[in-house]
């Protein structure tokens, strides 16, 4: 046997996978309240103890965190125009697993420095310009930060002319230099701009997150949360030598305040007579709906919706949904615990979630007649032939009707314009493993890949 | 020493799917030295503008092959303007208007929506590359 401890450091649970890594199996798992305030040490050892409850004694050989504690790694952008270097900063740090708390287009402006001071930023992404291209705004940004405090890492990834300039203005901040994130018109290049702030989080933001504590236990590598669970989705798409992935796919994650989407896939025009519009769009993307959470962004889902829709899924009346919905935000850790009612709500508030965040993060497509016949126009990812869903977080989990739930990740009549997947096969990561498995692909990717097709769990076909 | 290369922003603008003139100019601007960002078929004035500011453009170049090109340029001057991009040289050329106009009529319509140059059907991309030399004082350079 040889067992590989797993943590995942939330913002409100330490959870816990012991795999291993020889059996290729999940030994256990646990999870305890964390404890940033006081010591991180302290939910991680109440894990600790009850995992080793369960599965007895275990003599780690390796551990590996990733962490979300602490409103997880905070970042603030600034790009030129707002659909294409803007954008390209926001898709780059949502994919290095960040929360994007501000994102700002053209010239910062004294408001928006005064805002930026109050987000307190871990990490702020300073964009513009294709190379060789603009150069003004990216240097009249630097010069707007230059004059804040406190000071924060800024990672510079514009117009390449641009950047030593950039870092001589910033002369006293820790700034890091990477490619432009958009190097000519249309092209995406995120990675490097990604590693390096997957580098900075690691090297400073843990240790002022009070995580440092926690490191003497850990072998290596921490990355955030969701980060780790882009790498898991993206090691089961794709597969590793030896073993096989299950193709394109997309994965969401309903949380409390957040729900979380990935894709895994191309998803660029079908057709000859599509015509492809704005950004192109990274193979492996994620986004985050900050307004579409069961609990605290219930609110969100109610007016993404509607009263009338609510209530037509959940087939309860309207001033009974409003009642029920205002106790969920009065009480945030409120369980339907077998009551019809609230169980019937819960569905209608996860499906639409669910609904909604997929829409978002799907590309549309618009039929438009020119001179020369029917022509289509594309934007953002075409998923319509992505065949496998993977769902998770607690409304999908403790239900009997998740594929049921799932369904409404898929492409529907009433909406036709969104490119959803048609038909998919419905996974649930019941025991939530995929950052765990995240984190384990770093060392051993086809075991994380056999345990992720063994663990999760087959819920049906939707279409 | 190399000089920065001029950046030129072009597209075929509105509902129009022409492809082929486009490939045929943007491969003649790269060759006679331009950098050229190609927007490719059904491009918004947006998009054209957008795409200058980023890259910086010293000129947009703008075809229409569908005969609807006069409505689908007006008030691209005046945006330019407002994006700051005031004073950028833009020319436009294809089957810019419907049915047999007098040029010279077609050509005043467009410079009055602020095109520096309006060309007629049957330009050579030569003629275009010699316009954009002009407006961007590049004489010098010329082979």
């Amino acid at each position: 046997m040889k067992p590989v401890l797993l943590i995942d450091f939330g913002s409100t649970y330490t959870k816990l996978t012991a795999v291993d890594v020889d059996a290729e199996e999940i030994l256990g798992t646990a999870s305890s309240y964390t404890t940033v305030q006081t010591d991180i040490n302290e939910g991680l050892e109440n894990a600790l103890r009850q995992l080793q409850e369960k599965t007895g004694k275990l003599d780690f050989v390796k551990s590996y965190a990733c962490s979300s504690a602490a409103g997880g790694l905070r970042m603030v952008t600034s790009g030129l125009v707002p659909e294409l270097t803007g954008e390209a900063a926001k898709l780059a740090s949502l994919g290095a697993g960040a929360k994007v708390v501000g994102v700002y287009s053209f010239q910062l402006t004294e408001d928006d420095l005064e805002e930026i001071q109050g987000l307190k930023p871990d990490i702020f992404l300073l964009v513009g310009g294709t190379d060789g291209g603009n150069t003004e705004n990216i240097l009249y940004n630097a010069r707007m930060l230059a004059t804040i405090e406190p000071k924060f890492p800024i990672v510079i990834a514009g117009n390449r002319t641009a950047a030593r300039e950039c870092e001589r203005i910033l002369a006293g901040w820790e700034t890091h230099i990477c490619p432009n994130v958009m190097p000519k018109f249309g092209v995406l290049k995120i990675e490097e701009t990604q590693n390096k702030i997957r580098e900075i989080f690691l090297n400073r933001i843990i240790q002022a997150k009070g995580l440092s504590k926690a490191a003497d236990l850990l072998s290596d590598i921490m990355m955030p949360t969701p980060s780790a669970v882009l790498k898991a989705v993206e090691l089961l798409s794709q597969g590793c030598e030896d073993e096989p992935g299950i193709g394109d796919l997309i994965a969401v994650d309903v949380g409390g305040a957040t729900t979380d989407v990935y894709s895994v896939a191309d998803g660029m025009p079908e057709h000859m007579n599509t015509v492809y519009k704005g950004l192109p769009e990274p193979f492996a993307k994620r986004t985050v709906e900050g307004d579409i959470g069961m609990r605290y962004s219930v609110q969100g889902i109610v007016d993404a919706a509607g009263l009338q829709r609510i209530s037509q899924i959940s087939r309860l009346p309207k001033d009974r949904v409003t009642e029920l919905v205002e106790e969920l935000k009065a009480h945030t850790d409120q369980l339907p615990n077998g009551d019809s009612e609230r169980e019937r709500l819960d569905f209608a508030l996860a499906a639409i979630a669910v609904e909604e965040a997929v829409t978002r993060h799907a590309g549309t497509i618009e039929e438009t007649y020119t001179l020369m016949g029917q022509t289509f126009v594309q934007s953002g990812k075409n998923l319509t032939k992505v065949r496998q869903i993977v769902v998770t977080g607690g409304s999908l989990i403790h239900t009997k009707e998740t594929e049921k739930i799932a369904a409404y990740a898929l492409y529907s009549p009433a909406s036709p314009a969104s490119l959803r997947p048609k038909e998919a096969d419905v996974w649930v990561d019941r025991s939530y493993i995929l950052a765990a498995m995240g984190l384990l692909s770093s060392y051993y990717p086809q075991t994380a890949l056999r345990i992720m097709k063994k663990e999760l769990e087959f819920h049906g076909y939707s279409e | 020493m190399d000089e920065k290369k001029k950046v030129l922003v072009m597209g075929v603008i509105g509902a129009d799917v022409h492809a082929v003139g486009n490939k045929i100019l943007y491969h003649a601007f790269t060759e006679a030295g331009f950098e050229v960002v190609n927007l490719g078929v059904m491009v918004a004035q947006e998009e054209y503008i957008a795409a200058a500011i980023e890259s910086a453009a010293d000129a947009i170049v703008v075809s229409s092959l569908y005969g609807q090109g006069e409505l689908d340029c007006r008030g691209m001057r005046e945006k330019c303007d407002e994006a700051g991009l005031k004073g950028i040289p833009m020319i436009v050329g294809g089957n810019i208007v419907i049915g047999k106009q007098k040029f010279e009529d077609v050509e005043r319509r467009f410079k009055e929506m602020g095109f520096d140059r309006a060309f007629p059907p049957g330009t050579s991309p030569e003629a275009a590359i010699e316009a954009l030399r002009e407006l961007l004082h590049m004489d010098g350079d010329r082979k």
